[in-house]
């Protein structure tokens, strides 16, 4: 029981990453692909959150009350979500920003209609 | 390809995943554990340079040349996004009204304004001390510029943030990062080394090098957001297809909400 609880929160991020996966592949509309696409993201956040984790642990920021000794979680896989969350921003307002142009130029954004390559 | 056979690729890919998610997932110590190597190791690096937030002194002293790249994708897809949201051929640009609001969310928005430009600036400045720092305090401030147009006053929120002028600090914010970077290399001999002086711990003037990297950043990521947001928002209410020009009262009653 205590091994599969130990991996649970693994468990969780992974299938947030699935369930992206499968948003995107039976998506219908390209807005909502790149949602899954984010969503898909979250789960590495989840999952480098999960990695970090120490039971009893505090916020790693030492001040009057957490000193040298006090137990802190993992500070460098927290650093590692703030870089994913900003290239996941970016990624997310590039994507966006092509969805906006495909759906100008061709009146669509489902992605079973965008089959034709055009000029 | 049919979305039958579609159907039947995602669920061997998804059993593939699962399998090998699975496979690396129980090479990994158990959730909670007490054993964190680098949690250790960056602890130690940050007391040493008298910085109390550790994450920010893992993101601005001890993998500050990370940063730069982080910094540097989201300034490139700033550009990318305006050159895809250039006005095409059959648009062309019109003057917007103010649109009513309702009194309740002009009050709101009177109250929250110049308090998130606070707490924006607040948490930009204590990066290096409490939670934050220069990414988190600048989307803070971007979306606190915005509250403008929740409270349906576009034109001055557009008057409120001059492009040319938030192009020019984006670009700046990326320089000075690199400069701070350069002169660590010119000084010691290593790019990004911290060579400040750090002062004390939990002081607001202390970790040397965090607060200034992590204010470059603030200024890049404020100025990223408030133009990939003016991209957006352009899209949607300045910009108008010509052949729609007798139904504009509709169309921006439409965009409005």
């Amino acid at each position: 029981m205590t091994a599969v609880l130990g991996y649970y929160p693994y468990a969780v991020a992974g299938a947030i990453v699935l369930l992206g996966l499968v948003g995107i592949a039976i998506s219908r509309d390209l807005v909502h692909a790149v949602v899954c696409l984010s969503v898909c993201q979250s789960g590495t956040y989840v999952f480098l959150l999960a990695v970090g984790f120490q039971y009893g642990g505090v916020a790693p920021i030492f001040g009057s009350t957490v000193h040298r000794g006090t137990p802190v979680v993992d500070p460098v896989v927290q650093a590692l979500s703030l870089t994913d969350i900003v290239v996941s921003a970016a990624v997310t307002s590039m994507l966006l920003a092509l969805v906006i142009q495909i759906a100008k130029r061709r009146g669509t954004v489902d992605p079973d209609e965008l089959r034709s390559l055009k000029g | 390809m049919s979305r039958r056979v579609r159907m039947i690729l995602l669920v061997v890919g998804l059993l593939g995943a699962v399998t090998v998610l699975a496979v690396g997932v129980s090479g990994l110590p158990a959730f909670g554990g007490h054993h964190h190597p680098y949690r250790d190791l960056a602890v130690a690096a940050s007391l040493r340079h008298a910085t109390a937030n550790v994450v920010s002194a893992v993101n601005f002293d001890q993998r500050a040349l990370d940063t730069f790249g982080e910094e540097t994708i989201l300034v490139a897809s700033v550009a990318g996004v305006a050159a895809l949201l250039r006005p095409v051929r059959r648009e062309r640009r019109r003057r917007r009204p103010d649109v009513p609001v309702m009194d309740s969310t002009r009050l709101l928005t009177a109250v929250f304004f110049p308090v998130t430009l606070l707490i924006g600036i607040d948490v930009m400045a204590h990066g290096a001390i409490t939670p934050g720092g220069g990414f988190q305090g600048g989307v803070v401030l971007a979306t606190g510029i915005h509250l403008l147009y929740v409270g349906g006053r576009y034109r001055l929120l557009e008057r409120m943030r001059p492009l040319p002028l938030f192009e020019i600090t984006e670009a700046a914010g990326l320089v000075i990062f690199i400069a701070i970077g350069a002169a660590g290399l010119a000084v010691a001999g290593h790019v990004f080394t911290n060579i400040l002086p750090q002062g004390q711990l939990g002081r607001l003037i202390s970790s040397g090098t965090v607060v200034l990297l992590s204010g470059a950043v603030g200024m890049a990521v404020v100025s990223s957001v408030v133009i990939l947001l003016a991209g957006f928002l352009d899209q949607a209410l300045a910009l108008e297809e010509v052949p729609d020009t007798d139904q504009d009262s509709d169309g921006a009653e439409e965009a409005a909400r």
